[in-house]
């Protein structure tokens, strides 16, 4: 399996999610110059976690401007998986990949712990290795993470299976103690209509091997080698 | 020619930095404050003269970067 993650200046999550993706996939990743034009030929693209072009403007607004991004887009219509994590997640609703947007946090901090999430859809590439409703502990790690869509999206994102994770409480409960950022329904990650684009605001890639301090990224990964190793 | 375009929040989303604003004022003595919304305000040097075609790249501009319409709302306005 081939993969690619889009380094952009500002990105600081790039060199993690490639660690992690290559032990899974148990060989090397490209790692794409946001300037670039051309992607090579690929199973997996990764916008990482990171501050690309500073938040300049808006969280992403950038980044999601940048030349690799026509490329990545032309890929996603063609049914490439991409994921987005973090700042990989607001440039992909800054550039119409997904629906809404992220906002400053309803607490105005910038918000380092681990949560808890509750599984919405494991009928995607990236989440077919956890059950639906589990429970996993992900790092976030972010200032504008507060998911807002308005009363029409979030419907048809409810109505489609689209929302991938919930924040929740340890034993799995979606209560407002357990939102971290004042969220819209405790929205952490939401897929495309076809499923094959998901951005999340927690980072996989920081608990993906027991020596982090945890694991439960490590299905994401896991999952994606299983689904597109040819 | 110059333009400016503020960039302003859709009534309905919630602005927690013009809430924290608000309160601010509050401590410093300012109770009449009923509200804050925070926004943006952009000014721009342009090459173009003509005003109604400056006026329809603005919107193009505000539509693909300046703004987030899920979000925003903005207003142009041309200074001869």
């Amino acid at each position: 399996m081939k993969a690619a993650v889009i380094v952009f200046p500002g990105s600081n999550c790039d060199r993690d999610v490639k660690v992690a993706l290559e032990q899974s996939i148990g060989g090397p990743v490209s790692m794409v110059w946001h300037r670039d034009t051309d992607l090579p030929p690929v199973d997996l693209i990764v916008i990482p976690g990171g501050f690309s072009y500073g938040d300049y403007l808006r969280s992403g607004a950038m980044g999601a401007h940048s030349p690799i991004m026509k490329e990545v887009a032309a890929r996603a219509r063609r049914g490439v998986p991409v994921l987005g994590i973090c700042n990989g997640f607001q440039i992909l609703t800054e550039a119409g990949l997904l629906p809404g947007v992220l906002m400053p946090n309803a607490g105005l901090k910038f918000v380092c712990k681990d949560v808890y999430l509750r599984i919405g859809q494991a009928n995607t590439v990236f989440t077919r290795l956890y059950r639906p409703d589990q429970v996993i502990r992900l790092p976030i790690a972010h200032h504008d993470g507060n998911y807002f869509a308005d009363a029409e999206t979030c419907k048809a994102l409810e109505d489609e299976g689209r929302i991938a994770m919930r924040y929740c409480s340890p034993d799995g409960e979606i209560t407002e103690d357990a939102n971290p950022n004042g969220s819209l329904g405790n929205i952490a990650g939401v897929l495309s209509a076809n499923r094959t684009v998901l951005g999340l605001m927690p980072h996989p890639e920081r608990l993906a091997e027991a020596a982090l301090g945890g694991a439960d990224g490590r299905a994401m990964f896991d999952g994606l080698v299983e689904a597109l190793a040819a | 020619m110059k333009a400016t375009v503020h960039v302003t929040l859709k009534n309905g989303v919630l602005d927690p930095q013009g809430k924290a604003v608000r309160n601010a004022l509050g401590a410093l003595g300012f109770d009449g404050v009923k509200g804050v919304r925070q926004g943006k305000f952009i000014e721009l040097d342009l090459v173009e003269t003509d005003p109604a075609t400056a006026r329809e790249n603005l919107d193009a501009m505000c539509r693909q970067l300046l703004a987030n319409t899920v979000i925003e709302n903005y207003s142009i306005e041309i200074l001869e």
